[in-house]
């Protein structure tokens, strides 16, 4: 076994982690989670108006 | 953690605005030193005599400080600020440490006062993009750890469960800027001022190159994404387009940028292998790239008539625009033989602006107008026509400038190549340079108008700043500045 093999290994690898991310992130399982995390911008609104209130107040 | 605890935590949890504010506000001033001394610099490139024969203001020593000014001090406190309020808002938690945060600010701040000193003086590594000399460079090392502890401790302590991926990109962002910077300044001091590289020869210039088109890829690409994953969802009041999508183009992103250094050395001393290696990876480079744009633009789906009315929405597609555009030209330019026409030409100095303004400089000022208010406590900007009277200035500026560029680029690279049929070069260097004059001028024209926006955002982030406006006065003084701006 020379360094070619070594590295036409290391490309079968990163293609076959490539695909397995593929069918990971758009498999059924994910579709919740990656929902509740999408939404995630517009869940923090208590605490972005007591950051304002207290922003307003000391101004 | 037990429950009693995070319960009395919402009840009174905080984001800490003021170290966002801060940044907030720097970046607008150092927006307008760095591109001032890019007008003047590229002033000089017009009428050489705007040098003044002082050795402090040439061009060898300016260009320098442009760059640092307009990446690290404007780009990078864009960085810190975003990165500081989107890491708290979707984590919904206080940043970590205030005092780190504070430190973090006065200590860039620092770093950017050094260096405004330092490089006028002649005080160089000569590495592009990494000429600040050793005690500076130490700076920036102990000023970037303590913003990964402050980000990353940050997100240890969320109150939600999954890390929004605005995060994934800053992490990436801050992670990959703290090996490439500590690698890339590996240095032997001889004095407080003079160093010399840990590299030599051919390893120097891959090392240098590695570190600098990571810069542009982790530095101007994966942060500014992450600003954009965050800035657009809110702006346009709907979850980004994909969040798959965002997950498979971020792996693919980081995994393959930091293979396309070798572009910049195609035809040089480095070996023929690896300048291949690197063009390859520069093509491939354009699926995730455009992944970012695709699930940015598309995230406007449904929702286009707000283009129509939102000047704040319009300076966010538009730098996704200039983002895809110039993703594509990169891998074109990483073509050998396409760069065997455009290099060393100012094609290149229009390819990075349609990167740096389009793209950074348009997604950073997009954000600060959806910011600045919010830090504070306003409903939105002192006037919105000025942030359209900002809009298509920047529009308008990058135009200019990329066009020129282009022109000027292509006509160098025609001329440098062209032969007379005895074998004899058609033309000397200095009449590429002579009929390079008009687009110098109209690259001036185009980044003066650019330069002139960020003087319209500073009036009105001023005025947004400033406390207890009437609404009456309000109105008359928009309109005022309007008529002004555009007379």
């Amino acid at each position: 076994m020379d360094i070619n093999d070594l590295r036409g290994l290391s490309t079968a690898f990163l293609l076959i982690a490539f695909i397995a991310l593929v069918i990971w992130a758009y498999g059924r399982a994910q579709k919740k989670p990656f929902d509740d995390a999408a939404n995630l911008p517009f869940a923090d609104g208590d605490v972005a108006e007591r950051t304002r209130n207290e922003v307003v107040n000391r101004d | 953690m037990t429950v009693v605890n995070t319960a009395a935590n919402a009840e009174s949890v905080t984001y800490n605005y003021k170290v966002v504010r801060q940044f907030a506000i720097m970046t607008v001033v150092w927006g307008i030193v760095g591109m001032g001394v890019g007008v003047w610099i590229a002033a000089q490139l017009a009428w050489p005599a705007l040098n003044f024969d002082l050795p402090w203001t040439s061009f060898g020593r300016l260009r320098p400080l442009h760059t640092n000014a307009v990446i690290f001090a404007f780009g990078g406190s864009a960085l810190f600020a975003a990165s500081y309020y989107v890491v708290q808002r979707t984590c919904q938690a206080r940043l970590i440490s205030d005092t780190l945060a504070a430190f973090t600010f006065w200590g860039w701040q620092l770093v950017i006062v050094a260096a405004a000193i330092t490089l006028p003086m002649g005080l160089t590594s000569s590495k592009e993009y990494a000429e600040l000399e050793w005690p500076i460079d130490v700076l920036i090392a102990i000023v970037w750890v303590v913003y990964g502890i402050v980000f990353f401790g940050t997100i240890v302590k969320r109150r939600v469960e999954h890390i929004y991926v605005a995060n994934w990109f800053f992490g990436a962002f801050i992670v990959t800027v703290a090996v490439l910077h500590i690698v890339n300044s590996a240095a032997l001091p001889v004095s407080m001022t003079k160093s010399y590289s840990a590299y030599a020869g051919a390893v120097d210039a891959m090392v240098q190159w590695w570190y600098g088109h990571n810069a542009v890829g982790f530095f101007l690409t994966a942060g500014f994404l992450g600003m954009m994953y965050y800035f657009v969802p809110k702006q346009a009041e709907r979850p980004v387009y994909s969040y798959r999508l965002s997950i498979v183009h971020f792996w693919a992103l980081i995994s393959i940028y930091i293979w396309a250094g070798p572009h910049h050395l195609h035809y040089t001393a480095l070996p023929d292998w690896a300048q291949s290696l690197g063009m390859v990876m520069s093509l491939i480079l354009l699926a995730p790239s455009w992944g970012g744009m695709i699930n940015g633009i598309m995230t406007l789906s449904g929702a286009w008539d707000k283009l129509k009315d939102d000047p704040i929405l319009r300076f966010l597609v538009v730098s996704l625009s200039f983002y895809g555009m110039s993703t594509f030209e990169g891998p074109m330019m990483a073509i050998k033989t396409v760069n065997a026409l455009s290099h060393y030409t100012d094609w290149t100095i229009g390819h990075v602006h349609s990167g740096a303004l389009g793209w950074v400089a348009m997604i950073s000022i997009g954000s600060l107008y959806h910011l600045i208010p919010k830090l504070y406590g306003k409903e939105q900007m002192f006037s919105i026509p000025l942030i359209n009277l900002h809009f298509w200035m920047s529009t308008i500026g990058t135009v200019l400038y990329i066009a020129s560029m282009w022109v000027n680029g292509i006509m160098q690279g025609l001329m440098w190549r062209a032969y007379n049929q005895d074998g004899t070069l058609t033309y000397s260097f200095v009449e590429s340079v002579v009929a390079s004059h008009a687009g110098y001028v109209v690259r001036l024209l185009g980044g003066g108008i650019f330069f002139a926006g960020m003087l319209v955002m500073a009036y009105n982030v001023w005025m947004t700043t400033r406390r207890h406006i009437p609404e009456g006065d309000r109105t008359a003084e928009a309109i005022a500045a309007v008529q002004g701006g555009l007379s």
